[in-house]
């Protein structure tokens, strides 16, 4: 008899099983988004030994503005091989919430696995103007603002409220960047401290070089895998105990950018409270962003933050998200944890949010 | 007087003209980069996928069933049939063939997989299903990376292909 | 475990070329308050919204779920953005059924919208790659050729295409929202319009909309509330199905997609379909250019490979004319193509008819409806069957 965590979310556990990512890099040149996410797939596969035809539902997030032309995700599914037909979704989203969908499926019992994968490319275009057309295009688009400035008025508007410091910023990259030194996949890792990295020019004050997200090209895949299955593909499943994403206005006038009410909610949805949580893997690009989620989610100071280096040390678009939540069961399965939060961001200045909470048994 | 806030005799803003250009650098990939090689030098390029055996012409990198990488290299004759076709007749921006024109589906002799291409040298009215056609390649000069190197497709000839043939590369 | 969910809620727009009098915001918003007004609710009462729509180049905004969160009551919600290309419609409502039948929410919203007079469509179908020549003159030059396919493969004659583009104009005069009215088509009329990719002539293509459709899906729960405060009885979901396939492969059969029939089989397994041109009362199913009618006849099993266009030439799927299994009593996509909300189109119109709401083109006593949509190069497909009774 298979023992399964007690479920905040969700009646039938699920648990992620597998996960493979791409090297994260500034630039990847050589190779097209099929031919990523092919190694990335066969890898996602082959760690739990099975193959395309032995998942019940593929699902998958992309945007076709990184690709610069429509139906993107079209030629991506070549990186699966769709045949015999399948069930097949997608998601103009991160993976994570691909990842969403294949759990809602799993949930019904029809299917007891399910393949989620993603991809994004900063490299194609210029991200500071691409990421303008995902704002509201009548008031906002046309000013063609940055997510770095805005993502500056997030910041600064955490210290005018005496919430946090320029240091405090400094403090979380250092942190991030030196425990990504011991992530094979991390882009950006280094071995600083918070004073040295104070020292760096504004990009946009009060945000420096260090406290912002790299550009990435990469991509990611999850095997998730229900009931006794997920025992048969893995010996420690991190079973997905609570599972829930909400999204703000849009506007940044009518938010208060100090504070993620979204990630709060989703966050007592996923249950994230109930029991201690040991590591938490969250997706937030912008240093002083971290301090708002931790704030926004209760966690403890006890709590390891990001031990992957988090987004500051590889940012691939649209599967930055879905990596947290590979990242977070990696730490179940070696038992390194018992219990982690994996959460993902869509928009500006943290505008909608997902947390994820994985336990293993 | 001035306007009431919000309004004018202009009536309510109908559009809002907000251009958007973004330009981005295009990575064909390690697969469609030996095909456009290939077309470099007046030559089309197939790939095998090692698993199910069948060629693939213009090949992204994977064989769409298997999901796997297609690495071998298969170079392909300048003729094959038309699977089918459609006469494009209308106008649209950008356009640079003259409408009237024969769209055609090209399954080159040896390859499994058919690829759209321009079939000229030949009324509107005679195209059909099962013709054979060659490959006019532009001057040696100005053969590049790219499908501009092959100018468009003509009839060479030969009789018609038999429909078993190619009827399942419809 | 699958919970029973059923429509109870319908909106859309008015469709129309251009819709100069609305921002992305309010044209979404039209549709979902009068599906939320047809439900007896409020943005309150919903648990989570799915909003679904093609490529974002059709008017210029990435990820417009996040700019479109208030508008569509979604702040402190769950929302979700679908993207399957032209199938998006189904799928959308597919992925909102799945939120309420795996008993995660009791009454969710789906959106499904295009504004596409915002951008330049013929350009975002086919934004030019490098490498490659634009030989592709819009959607109907990819589909044009898989047309004279089946054309050769079934012996049709040659006005079978040109009779579905009379039949779906002429059924679209009974339906208020419906983009094209043209009361005076007829074969004369669609033969003499222009060629535009042989066979297709003009008038048997879709046109280009500015559009919105909108559904509230609800549990059981959320059907009893809604029959009560509102009188009217929902459209229960009896089998829901996604299927998709590679576009290009060697030995691909693109006029029968294998994914298309695998679909239908799954559907109508769920929704215990034995005989679908008996089982149905009607059905809305995605025919964008003329000859898909008699092409998906046969791909949705209605008859057997190779006689699609005899039941298009004997008028079976004709409303006006009594036909048994009438198709698109709503105009089809052929009168109203707002490509995002299209497949929604389809399975809202289902929904409409068995719940007797249909109006001027309601069929008569429709008791069970399918509604299908598909996308890409026929790869995509997303179906669902709805009726009157509960499953």
């Amino acid at each position: 008899m298979s023992t399964f965590p007690d479920l905040t979310s969700g009646h039938r556990p699920v648990g992620v099983v597998s996960f493979a990512q791409y090297d994260n890099v500034r630039r990847e040149g050589d190779h097209n988004e099929v031919e990523m996410l092919m190694p990335v797939v066969a890898e996602v596969f082959a760690n739990v030994g099975i193959t395309k035809d032995d998942v019940g539902f593929i699902c998958s997030g992309s945007t076709d503005y990184l690709v610069g032309g429509p139906f993107s995700f079209v030629t991506a599914l070549d990186a699966v091989g769709v045949w015999p037909p399948r069930a097949e979704s997608h998601v103009e989203m991160d993976g994570a919430w691909a990842l969403y969908e294949a759990w809602v499926l799993l949930q019904e019992g029809e299917i007891d696995a399910a393949l989620v994968y993603c991809f994004g490319r900063s490299s194609p275009g210029d991200l500071t103007e691409i990421m303008a057309v995902q704002l509201d295009p009548y008031y906002m688009a046309p000013l063609w603002p940055d997510p770095t400035s805005l993502a500056a008025l997030q910041a600064q508007s955490m210290i005018d409220a005496g919430m946090a410091t320029e240091a405090d910023f400094a403090a979380v990259a250092s942190r991030a960047r030196r425990s990504a030194l011991a992530n094979p996949k991390a882009q950006v890792a280094y071995d600083r401290s918070p004073e040295e990295l104070l020292r760096e020019d504004y990009e946009v004050a009060p945000l420096r070089r260090h406290a912002l997200p790299p550009l990435t090209d990469g991509c990611a895949a999850v095997v998730l895998a229900a009931g006794d299955r997920a025992y048969e593909l893995c010996e420690r499943p991190a079973f997905i105990t609570g599972i829930d994403h909400r999204i703000e206005t849009h506007a940044l006038g009518a938010r208060d950018l100090t504070h993620s009410p979204s990630t709060e909610l989703a966050g007592r949805k996923a249950g994230v409270d109930k029991k201690k949580v040991d590591v938490a893997e969250l997706h937030a690009p912008f240093a002083h962003q971290e301090l708002i989620l931790v704030d926004a989610l209760g966690l403890a100071d006890d709590v390891e933050l990001c031990p992957s280096g988090g987004a500051l040390a590889a940012n691939p678009m649209m599967s930055a998200g879905l990596i947290r939540i590979g990242e977070a069961a990696k730490v179940i399965w070696s038992g390194q944890a018992d219990r982690a939060v994996a959460h993902a961001t869509s928009g500006p200045c943290l505008q909608q949010n997902l947390v994820c909470v994985l336990e293993g048994v | 007087m001035s306007e009431p806030v919000g309004e004018s005799e202009r009536g309510p803003v109908t559009h809002m003209a907000a251009t958007t250009k973004l330009d981005y650098v295009f990575t064909p990939g390690v697969a469609q980069s030996k095909n456009l090689h290939g077309l470099e030098q007046g030559k089309f390029i197939g790939q095998r996928c090692p698993k199910c055996k069948k060629v693939y012409t213009l090949s992204r990198g994977s064989c769409p069933t298997d999901g796997l990488p297609t690495d071998e290299i298969v170079e392909l004759p300048n003729t094959g049939t038309v699977t089918t076709y459609c006469v494009v007749n209308v106008p649209f921006a950008g356009q640079s063939i003259e409408i009237p024109y024969i769209c055609a589906q090209i399954l080159l002799d040896g390859a499994n997989l058919s690829f759209m291409g321009l079939i000229q040298e030949i009324p509107t009215g005679d195209i059909r299903m099962g013709l054979r056609v060659e490959a006019v390649w532009v001057a040696p000069e100005e053969l590049g990376p790219t499908m501009a190197s092959v100018k468009y497709f003509r009839p060479n000839g030969e009789p018609d292909a038999d429909f078993e043939t190619y009827k399942e590369y419809l | 475990m699958s919970e029973r969910c059923a429509v109870i809620g319908i909106g859309q727009t008015v469709a129309k070329a251009k819709r100069e009098d609305v921002s992305i915001a309010g044209l979404v918003r039209e549709a979902a308050v009068m599906a939320l007004e047809d439900a007896g609710l409020t943005f309150a009462d919903i648990d989570a919204v799915v909003l679904g729509k093609a490529p974002d180049m059709f008017e210029g905004v990435m990820m417009p779920e996040l700019y479109l969160a208030a508008a569509l009551g979604a702040v402190g919600k769950p929302m979700f953005r679908v993207h399957t290309a032209g199938s998006v419609g189904g799928s959308t409502a597919i992925v909102a059924a799945h939120l309420v039948a795996a008993g995660i929410h009791d009454r969710v919203l789906t959106v499904a919208f295009e504004k596409q007079s915002d951008s330049d469509a013929m350009w975002a179908l086919s934004v030019p790659q490098p490498f490659s020549t634009p030989l592709l003159a819009g959607a109907g030059g990819y589909f044009a050729p898989i047309i004279r396919a089946y054309m050769h493969r079934s012996g049709a004659p040659r006005d079978t295409g040109m009779k579905v583009a009379v039949k779906d104009r002429l059924q679209a005069l009974n339906n208020p929202f419906a983009h094209l009215h043209l009361p005076d088509i007829d074969l004369k009329m669609v033969e003499d319009s222009i060629m535009l990719w042989d066979p297709l002539h003009y008038l048997e293509a879709c046109p280009s909309s500015d559009g919105a459709a909108a559904m509230v899906i609800g549990s059981e729960r959320a059907v009893a509330q809604a029959e009560s405060d509102t009188g009217k009885r929902p459209a229960w979901i009896h089998g829901m199905a996604m299927r998709s396939e590679p576009t290009m492969f060697a030995g691909r059969d693109q006029v029968n997609p294998q994914a298309g029939r695998d679909c239908a089989a799954d559907l109508y397994r769920q929704a215990g379909i034995s005989d679908p041109r008996a089982d149905f009362d009607m059905a809305e199913i995605y025919v964008p250019f003329s000859w898909y009618e008699p092409m998906w006849l046969e791909n949705l099993g209605f008859c057997a490979e190779g006689d699609g266009w005899k039941l298009t030439e004997e008028g079976a799927t004709s409303m006006l004319t009594g036909g048994d299994i009438p198709w698109n009593c709503s105009g089809g996509v052929l009168s109203s193509n707002p490509i995002g909300a299209s497949g929604m189109l389809r399975f809202l119109e289902t929904a409409l008819q068995v719940r007797g709401l249909a109006g001027a083109h309601q069929v008569p006593d429709a008791r069970r409806a399918l509604g299908q949509a598909y996308g890409g190069g026929s790869q995509f497909f997303a179906m669902w069957v709805v009726g009157v009774d509960k499953p």
